[in-house]
């Protein structure tokens, strides 16, 4: 029993991030109709987002401290960070070790710019376009992402610490009653797990309490009627695209603690987001979160020793094992609409 | 000729020429001169050309006639390597039999793959192919290590039973494959004033597979059953509406493309005999859907054009560094000069895949029906008309 929650917590926070990609993804598809491999890069970016933060916050200049001496006899330089001089040290450490946490504030505007980017420089040319011009367009784009990310960051995974709040591990063992120790769970996974829902909620919220959102959802169901309403779709549709590029974004930063950042991190994950909101059922939003969340949980269930060993190799196929099946059996996925993409 | 129009028939001629002759036009620069780097005429990088080449000429078949984006192709051709390769540990270092199985086991592959993927179509269909492409990988990574080597790959050993041959030469190494005594490797140098062009068995036999795998490309392009296949792609609602069940032929072109994967795995393994998991990745799948893209979907010779133009990238546009450009620059002022090489550092050397993303772009939004179509164009605007060609005009980006 300890092991079968063990499980379904690890598959939580893995499931998060599948969620919210898969979940900016079918907003896009449902608003543009725009299959978006790039998707996957924004994911990367937002991660990078939370490095160059805590990059922006460690600059530091030369000081000579007096008082030591490094092993020739001279003064003794030291690196102290901008930071310091303008709040204090106390103050300062502070700020650095919640470097993640800020970098969401900076995440969300820069994300949306980067949608609004993209969108209005490149995907809105391919509206017209197959959806194969769009993979392919779009493919090349993250491509071109992720090398420029390389370029600048180098090949290698940075370290992206969470504050030293959250370091160590929540004992869910003694709160529910098992051994101790039995059921260990980091508490930044848990953070993460939240931040999600919570990200997700506000999404939902958007779109369901606002009038903007009604719109939007109207779009979605009828472009056309809606535009011959006098209302400007295309600028709506735009701004969706810059929130759902902000919701990659922003599972990127706070993922950044849990998987130190590299080039093709986005890469990794959008392969498996797409079979995720393919599995969901394309254009459903409920659907991709909830695909992302069982996909989670079952390729943590499939990676428990006791089930490779009845099944060797299982948790490297699962998810692709259960989208096949889903695809064969249930065409349309979990939750997927009539007469999207069956052209 | 030879069943041919006769546009296509010289089409044909141009590809044995270009092919035949490759070891002349890839060495176009004098032995130590400074532009022999771009020299491309080195064994290893022409049989990577011809070896992708034929895996894009069949990606093409399937993609550029049918419209089906496949995006695991790779598997095919990784299983193509692990049959030769161990048609070379079981049977003997002939690749003949080896190549033969591994077209084989690649066509009985793909038929499994397709006949359940082909369900499907659209992103449905890539997503699915994907989806078997992926845990290939992963099954030949882990649990098929017996089979596959897992990490360390598929590699020859001294103690392979090779019934047919010698388990070990008589100096005690592995044997290398050959074709009837043979080898691979086995080239003949021939040098030229400051010239010298490597003319390779390897490259050759594989040569010959890209002209034959050509020549059916063209016969299945004019035929009614590739008539039927771009049918399909134009409007397959109205196919079924006719009666017309769609699937044999979806599938006999899945088929035919996955065999063609296989041949090229195969010849893979022929010129350097082991196998990897890391050749059925989704990137390498991704690899030879822009070589196709890139060159030309659904034309003839657009895939080997794209195939040849990637690998080169790869594999001499990485090489420029620093110190070539500032050689080249050296005429400007220092600071221009300075100037210059910073701007083009980032897209040469390591940086070879951005450059490769940013043209991949381009062509997709400037050039859809690839680098064929922009020599078409650029023909057209010399000759003041459009090209009469219907044919290779028809180069509509696939759905």
């Amino acid at each position: 029993m300890d092991q079968f929650i063990l499980q379904i917590l690890n598959g939580l926070d893995k499931g998060s991030a599948y969620a919210l990609i898969a979940l900016g993804l079918t907003l896009i598809f449902g608003t543009l109709g725009v299959v978006n491999f790039a998707h996957g890069a924004l994911f990367m970016l937002g991660a990078f987002v939370a490095v160059t933060m805590s990059k922006l916050l460690t600059l530091s200049h030369k000081v000579v401290d007096e008082a030591r001496t490094d092993f020739l006899g001279n003064p003794l330089q030291v690196d102290v960070p901008y930071i310091y001089d303008w709040f204090g040290q106390a103050a300062g450490d502070v700020i650095i070790d919640w470097a993640v946490p800020i970098s969401i504030v900076a995440a969300i505007p820069v994300m949306i710019a980067i949608g609004f980017i993209m969108e209005r420089g490149l995907i809105k040319h391919f509206y017209k376009r197959p959806h194969a011009d769009q993979i392919l367009v779009t493919f090349g784009l993250a491509i071109v992402i992720q090398e420029i990310v390389k370029y600048f960051y180098g090949a290698n995974p940075i370290p992206t610490p969470a504050p030293s709040a959250f370091v160590g591990s929540f004992d869910f063992g003694v709160v529910l009653g098992f051994d101790p120790n039995a059921i260990i769970y980091p508490y930044w996974r848990l953070v993460y797990f939240f931040f999600s829902i919570g990200i997700i909620a506000a999404v939902f919220a958007f779109l369901q309490f606002t009038t903007f959102g009604m719109v939007v959802r109207a779009g979605m169901a009828d472009r056309e009627t809606v535009g011959l309403l006098g209302i400007d779709i295309d600028k709506r549709f735009t701004i969706m695209f810059g929130i759902a590029a902000a919701v990659a974004g922003l599972a990127g930063v706070m993922y950044a603690p849990i998987n130190s950042p590299n080039y093709h991190m986005g890469m990794d994950f959008l392969v498996l987001s797409f079979v995720v909101v393919v599995v969901g059922g394309m254009g459903s939003l409920p659907g991709a979160v909830a695909a992302g969340f069982l996909l989670g949980i079952l390729e943590s269930f499939a990676s428990m020793s006791a089930v490779i060993d009845f099944l060797p190799g299982i948790n490297q196929i699962i998810i692709y094992l259960v989208a096949i099946i889903i695809l064969l059996t249930r065409p349309r996925g979990l939750m997927g609409r009539k007469g999207v993409m069956e052209e | 000729m030879l069943g041919l129009e006769k546009k296509d028939f010289r089409l044909l001629l141009i590809v044995i020429g270009l092919t035949m002759l490759a070891p002349f036009i890839l060495n176009p620069f004098p032995e130590g001169s400074e532009m022999a780097q771009f020299n491309a005429g080195y064994p290893d990088l022409m049989q990577r050309f011809v070896i992708f080449g034929i895996f894009a000429i069949g990606f093409n078949i399937l993609f550029g006639l049918t419209g089906y984006l496949s995006f695991g192709h790779a598997a095919f051709l990784g299983v193509g390597s692990y049959a030769a390769v161990w048609m070379f540990k079981l049977l003997s270092m002939n690749v003949l039999p080896a190549i033969i199985l591994s077209v084989i086991i690649a066509g009985l592959f793909s038929l499994l793959i397709g006949f359940i993927s082909l369900r499907r179509s659209g992103i449905y269909f890539s997503i699915l192919t994907l989806a078997f492409a992926q845990m290939s990988f992963a099954l030949a990574y882990s649990v098929l290590t017996p089979i596959t080597g897992g990490e360390t790959g598929l590699q020859l050993a001294l103690d392979d039973p090779r019934i047919f041959g010698v388990a070990q030469t008589a100096s005690g190494n592995i044997p290398v494959p050959a074709i009837f005594g043979l080898e691979m490797r086995a080239s003949y140098e021939l040098a030229l004033g400051s010239w010298l062009f490597t003319f390779n068995a390897g490259y050759y036999l594989a040569a010959l597979f890209l002209i034959l795998s050509f020549y059916l490309a063209i016969r299945i392009f004019r035929s009614p059953f590739g008539m039927m296949l771009r049918a399909i792609k134009s409007n397959q609602t109205r196919m079924s509406y006719t009666g017309l069940n769609a699937r044999p032929y979806t599938l006999a072109a899945f088929v035919i493309s996955g065999m063609y994967a296989g041949l090229a795995g195969g010849l893979m393994a022929s010129m350097d005999p082991l196998a990897g998991a890391e050749r059925m990745q989704w990137t390498a799948s991704g690899e030879v859907v822009l070589m196709t893209i890139l060159g030309g979907a659904g034309t003839l010779i657009g895939p080997v054009l794209g195939a040849g133009m990637i690998k080169y990238f790869e594999n001499i546009f990485s090489k420029i560094n620093d110190t070539i450009l500032h050689g080249w620059f050296a005429f400007l002022p220092d600071g221009l000069e300075n100037f210059v090489v910073a701007i083009i550092h980032p897209f040469i050397g390591k940086g070879w895949h951005l450059t490769l993303g940013l043209v991949f772009m381009l062509v997709v939004i400037f050039l859809p029906g690839g680098l064929v179509q922009g020599g078409q164009k650029i023909a057209a605007m010399f000759r003041r008309k459009q090209p009469e060609d219907a044919q290779s005009k028809a180069t509509e980006p696939a759905e």
